[in-house]
């Protein structure tokens, strides 16, 4: 294992300068504990944090460093798949007549190679990152979640597992990675191929949905002592616009796989022309998480770029602020552009011009971001180290890829590029450019940290060399072959010669391609086997996921970096680190430690206590899968049965968040006493929930978003006057949002008076709104009849989940009670309780509203 | 580094860009907007990494002072801006030029389906005609395409004459083809639309006399249930 004594910097850390350009808190000052042997230090945190012994213990593992790694691993594993799919397409188009794969199964290959890059690689692939990283660059010793992250690694797994299964069986989805409907609907795709693709994504982002959550509140809430946001490594505000995106983006995604899913299984007509539907609505909701989708992917991968720029050019960042404000601008204009994928639905100029004006415009903050690095590099002295090559290959790759999109933003040209191999060229451009090169950066830099081992000269460069050439020769011409008016998604085109030459210097090139990721992958293998081991910073790096000894410890830091130790270059700290000199050192109470700390100047506000190994997440994801397999299967009645198991799974979750064991302050450093966090507020616990609470409300507005598109935009059948609208239901309706309300009032009286009467109040008002739910939703109309009476059927039962969830939660305070959890320093489950039924309050009045509005319009 | 061998390229690039399904080789006035638009896009694309790469690569230089302001704002913002602006600018104006307008123009209808095209003409005698994946129009007139969908959603390209517009069920939208000549041009279904995707094709003939004299055999009665053609 690590030996955490090894190797010593010269020279005391108090003589060295502080980082450049960052202010140290003159305010907070933190006194350091007294320095102890790192090594006891090493074996009393090794026990504690460490997984469990043998495969059970990976099972169980719910540790960020083991659970990144995995997730970054597994990713990679299906890189390898899809890039073999990509093999095929490349085959069968090499000459006009492939006649190697029939046209079904090369439909199946291209859909799953598009989903495998972008859901089972590309984002898991920058979650795991995230989730092994941060902890490390903010100075903490986990994530916020650690059975979240663990329960976002196996509902991945096992999504994907189900998705490779079904290519295995010739069952894949066909219908082209953004799934339009009517082709992807029961008439027009019977089978299960689009089920697959609809349930086994939906599973996978379950991941997406904790790691964005995670992330967030890790990086708002664990930075280090006196680490303000505005002085936190650009990676880490990389990754909160990254998280902030998906919290918002994947919502739509999810809302409209439900709603086709439901669409192919119950006949809900959302997408139906013939039943008031649209299949448009589908569009929109794809892109409305499709194009904030690949700034999801970008922004890591840029974040990765702020950091190694600097570190390679021993110099700091040019422009920190305006590359926040463009990451930040990023964000926001992201969700103004999804229609530029719809240029040629027939949308009105004038509409068409503002999404191309926009999208034109999200090309400033990129070419901010652009200069700024370029203006690094002259400001300082580039070191041409083998992440610096790929850092390059970015470069060339990338800004190439950006004014092809440019070009497609501009909407004429677009109408002759759309949906040709010129956007095949320009997607891989962007993708591979703004992803996978970085990606690759990443890794050739942080593999040290990883295995401890130095790499073997030589072979990364030519793997390098290999996959430009490849990737260039590829792809590049491909911008011609769709000019020359080859359309995407085709398997043969016996009428035009002419394309046979591009198409086959493609082709060829494409195994180039393959071959180099192949060198690449191998010389990733030799480093972790054959490597010497590694000197601790090998790279002399300024930021603190160097500021531990190589390879990592499962507890990243022996004690964490106060203020003025990580504004510090990493090599300055490590030393009085390993010793715990710094916060909260050690494991003494034998349990594992974090330190939380306030929002914008991260102040020590307490200590929180993470739950240790368990497998619990593992069931809770394998419960998931039987309710997906149910569903695919058909068999709805069972699948409903199946979420039992869910419920009681994630009551037993919650369960384990209950206080046990010493709950007395603890002494971080000499005079710093901090409560732990049942004793205080606002707890991790409670920012994730409004972290969730903003993706769930991102749900609601989507759902709302459909219903209104439907009644304004879509020119199909007027529905027959809606029923529900009588005064009978209004009155339900009013009094269904009344019960709720008033369970906030209750909720708030439970949580400031501890009061167990009004908890009880609470779960009767709850209880009574879902009787009256039960009246509501019999007398709504038939949701076969009209796509805007499923709408609304599908908005009454979001409400419905809600209050189930707000009983459920107040049943769980009354059972705390039982237990004398709840003291007056202990709130329990009250807090969290009290802004969920707030939240379920807002949503069904909206709801009602909308319901009412719709029967009377 | 890529930047100048494409510009290098141009006179091969412009020999090998021939061909029926070309949209660098327009046969009218629209297609030929949109080509125009798209070498001087490349032109300029070809300038710019040519310049982002010279900068690059004078970053391995010894270090020298950078600012901020030049980098950021001068570059980073008002450059880009400056550059963006003359696009999207030359992009509205083809794209307003080119629309369909309220002059009068012939008005055809093409109805996409699972897989094939049924196009409807006003002929000699004002009746109907049906064709089968074959649309007639005037030459050196515009025509405005009617686009409707049967089943899924198809996308109607002829790339020499105009750019593409999807077919979709529930609705009907327009688009403007012009022929300079009288020819046969080739059209595609553009949107992945299923098993007969690649082969859901068409030709366009354009009449120096219009309303032409059909062949009988050319009017058929389309029906849209028909199975994919061989
Ligand atoms: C390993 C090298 C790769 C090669 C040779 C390759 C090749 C291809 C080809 C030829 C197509 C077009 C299929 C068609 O339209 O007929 C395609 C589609 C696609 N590729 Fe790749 N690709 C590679 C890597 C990637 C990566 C790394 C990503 C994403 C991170 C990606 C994402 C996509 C997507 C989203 C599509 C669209 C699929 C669809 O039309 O439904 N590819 N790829
Ligand atoms: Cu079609
Ligand atoms: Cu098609």
């Amino acid at each position: 294992m690590t030996d955490a004594t090894q190797g010593a910097a010269s020279g005391g850390p108090d003589e060295s300068p502080a980082r450049p350009g960052v202010q140290e808190a003159e305010e907070l000052a933190i006194p350091r504990n007294p320095p102890r042997p790192a090594l006891a230090l090493h074996r009393e945190l090794h026990r504690v944090w460490a997984n469990d012994r043998g495969l059970w213990g990976q099972l169980t593992a719910v540790n960020h460093t083991t659970l990144g790694l995995r997730f970054m691993g597994t990713a990679l594993v299906f890189f390898a798949i899809g890039g073999l799919l990509s093999m095929l397409i490349r085959a069968q188009l090499a000459t006009h007549d492939g006649a190697f794969l029939d046209t079904e199964l090369y439909n199946q290959i291209f859909t799953m190679h598009g989903s495998i890059m972008m859901f089972l690689f590309a984002i898991p692939m920058l979650e795991g990152l995230g989730i092994w990283l941060l902890p490390k660059m903010l100075g903490t010793r986990d994530m916020a979640f650690p059975r979240l992250t663990a329960l976002g690694y196996w509902c991945y797994l096992f999504g994907g597992l189900i998705m490779l299964t079904a290519l295995l069986f010739g069952v894949a989805p066909r219908d082209g990675w953004f799934m339009y409907t009517p082709l992807s609907d029961a008439t027009h795709s019977p089978g299960i191929n689009a089920d697959v693709w609809l349930l086994g994504v939906t599973f996978v982002e379950i991941s997406a949905m904790a790691a964005a959550v995670e992330i967030t509140v890790t990086i708002l809430r664990q930075r280090a002592p006196g680490m303000k946001l505005t002085e936190m490594p650009l990676f880490a505000w990389y990754m909160l616009g990254t998280s902030v995106m998906m919290l918002v983006g994947f919502p739509p995604l999810i809302a409209a796989s439900v709603l086709l899913e439901v669409e192919r299984a119950f006949d809900w007509p959302f997408f139906d022309v013939v039943r008031g539907g649209d299949p448009l609505l589908w569009q929109h909701l794809f892109w409305l998480f499709g194009h904030p989708e690949v700034y999801i992917i970008f922004l890591p991968a840029a974040g990765v770029l702020s950091t190694l720029i600097p570190a390679l050019c021993r110099t700091p960042i040019l422009g920190y602020n305006a590359i926040v404000a463009a990451v930040l601008a990023l964000v926001f204009l992201s969700f103004g552009l999804w229609v530029h994928h719809m240029f040629t639905v027939g949308i009105p100029h004038m509409a068409l011009a503002f999404f191309s004006a926009a999208s034109v415009l999200v090309a400033v903050p990129t070419a901010v971001q652009v200069f700024a690095w370029i203006g690094t590099m002259w400001k300082g002295q580039p070191e041409l180290k083998l992440p610096m090559y790929h850092i390059l290959g970015f470069f060339l790759t990338f800004v190439m890829g950006g004014l092809t999109g440019v070009m497609l933003a501009i909407v004429p040209f677009n109408w002759q590029a759309h949906d040709t191999a010129f956007v095949t060229a320009h997607l891989h451009y962007v993708l591979i450019g703004g992803f996978v090169f970085p990606m690759m950066a990443a890794a050739t830099w942080w593999m040290p940290l990883i295995f401890g081992k130095r790499r073997i000269k030589g072979l990364g460069e030519a793997a390098f060399w290999v996959i430009l050439i490849g990737f260039h020769g590829t792809f590049f011409i491909m911008h011609l072959t769709g000019l020359m008016g080859m359309p995407r998604r085709i398997d043969v085109y016996p009428d035009n010669p002419e394309w046979v030459w591009l198409n086959l210097t493609s082709s060829i090139f494409g195994f180039v391609l393959t071959i180099g990721f192949a060198m690449f992958a191998l010389d990733m293998i030799l480093q972790a086997t054959l490597g010497k081991r590694s000197a601790r910073d090998p790279w002399g790096a300024p930021t603190l996921d160097w500021a531990m000894p190589v390879p990592s410890t499962s507890y990243n830091f022996a004690s964490l970096p106060g203020p003025g130790m990580w504004a510090r270059v990493a090599a300055d700290v490590v030393l009085p680190l390993a010793r715990g000199e710094g916060v909260l050192p050690g494991a003494p109470r034998g349990r594992r430690e974090v330190l939380v700390t306030s929002v914008g100047g991260a102040r020590p506000q307490h200590v929180a206590l993470l739950p240790g190994n368990t497998a619990l997440p593992l069931w809770l994801a394998a419960s998931i899968g039987v309710f997906v397999l149910l569903m695919l299967a058909g068999a709805y009645a069972l699948a409903g049965i199946a979420l039992i198991p869910v419920a009681v799974l994630v009551w037993v979750w919650g369960r384990g968040l209950a206080p046990a064991g010493d709950l007395s302050p603890v002494e971080a450093a000499p005079g710093l006493r901090l409560p732990i966090h049942h004793h205080a507020r606002p707890s991790l616990s409670q920012s994730g929930l409004f972290a969730l609470l903003v993706a769930d409300g991102a749900l609601l507005a989507s759902l709302v978003f459909g219903l209104a598109f439907l009644s304004v935009v879509t020119v199909g059948p007027v529905p027959a006057p809606a029923g529900g609208g009588g005064a009978d239901t209004v009155t339900l309706l009013a009094v269904v949002v009344a019960a709720v309300a008033l369970g906030v009032g209750a909720a708030g009286r439970a949580a400031r008076r501890r009061s167990v009467a009004w908890a009880g109040v609470g779960l009767a008002l709850n209880l009574l709104a879902l009787a009256l739910l039960a009246v509501v939703l019999g007398g709504l109309d038939d949701p076969t009849r009209h796509a805007r009476d499923a709408l609304r059927a599908v908005l009454a039962a979001y409400v419905v989940v809600h209050v189930l969830v707000a009983a459920a939660m107040s049943a769980f305070a009354l059972d705390q009670f039982r237990r004398a959890e709840i003291t007056a320093e202990v709130a329990g489950v009250l807090p969290a309780w009290r802004h969920w039924q707030g939240f379920t309050a807002v949503a069904s009045a909206l709801v009602a509203v909308a319901v009412i509005a719709q029967a009377g319009a | 580094m890529r930047g100048l061998p494409s510009l290098l390229m141009l006179p091969l690039m412009l020999a090998a860009c021939d061909g029926p399904l070309s949209a660098l080789s327009p046969r009218g006035p629209v297609a030929a907007e949109i080509a125009w638009l798209w070498w001087a896009m490349l032109a300029g694309a070809a300038v710019l990494t040519v310049l982002v790469l010279a900068l690059l690569a004078m970053g391995f230089g010894a270090p020298r002072p950078a600012r901020a302001r030049v980098w950021i704002h001068g570059m980073g913002l008002w450059f880009s801006v400056a550059v963006l602006t003359a696009v999207l600018a030359a992009g509205l104006w083809v794209g307003e030029r080119i629309l369909p307008r309220d002059d009068g123009a012939v008005t055809v209808h093409a109805h996409a389906w699972q897989w094939g095209w049924t196009f409807t003409h006003t002929g000699p005698d004002g009746a109907e005609v049906r064709s089968d994946n074959l649309l007639h129009i005037p030459a050196g007139q515009p025509v405005d395409v009617l686009v409707t969908a049967e089943d899924v959603i198809h996308s109607f390209w002829v790339p020499q004459l105009a750019g593409k517009l999807d077919a979709i069920p529930g609705r009907t939208n327009r688009t403007r083809i012009v022929a300079d000549s009288p020819g046969t041009y080739a059209g595609l279904c553009a949107e992945f639309c299923g098993l007969g995707h690649a082969r859901m094709r068409f030709n366009v003939e354009a009449h120096a006399e219009w309303p032409p004299l059909l062949a009988a055999d050319d009017a058929d009665t389309a029906d849209p249930d028909r199975e994919v053609r061989p």
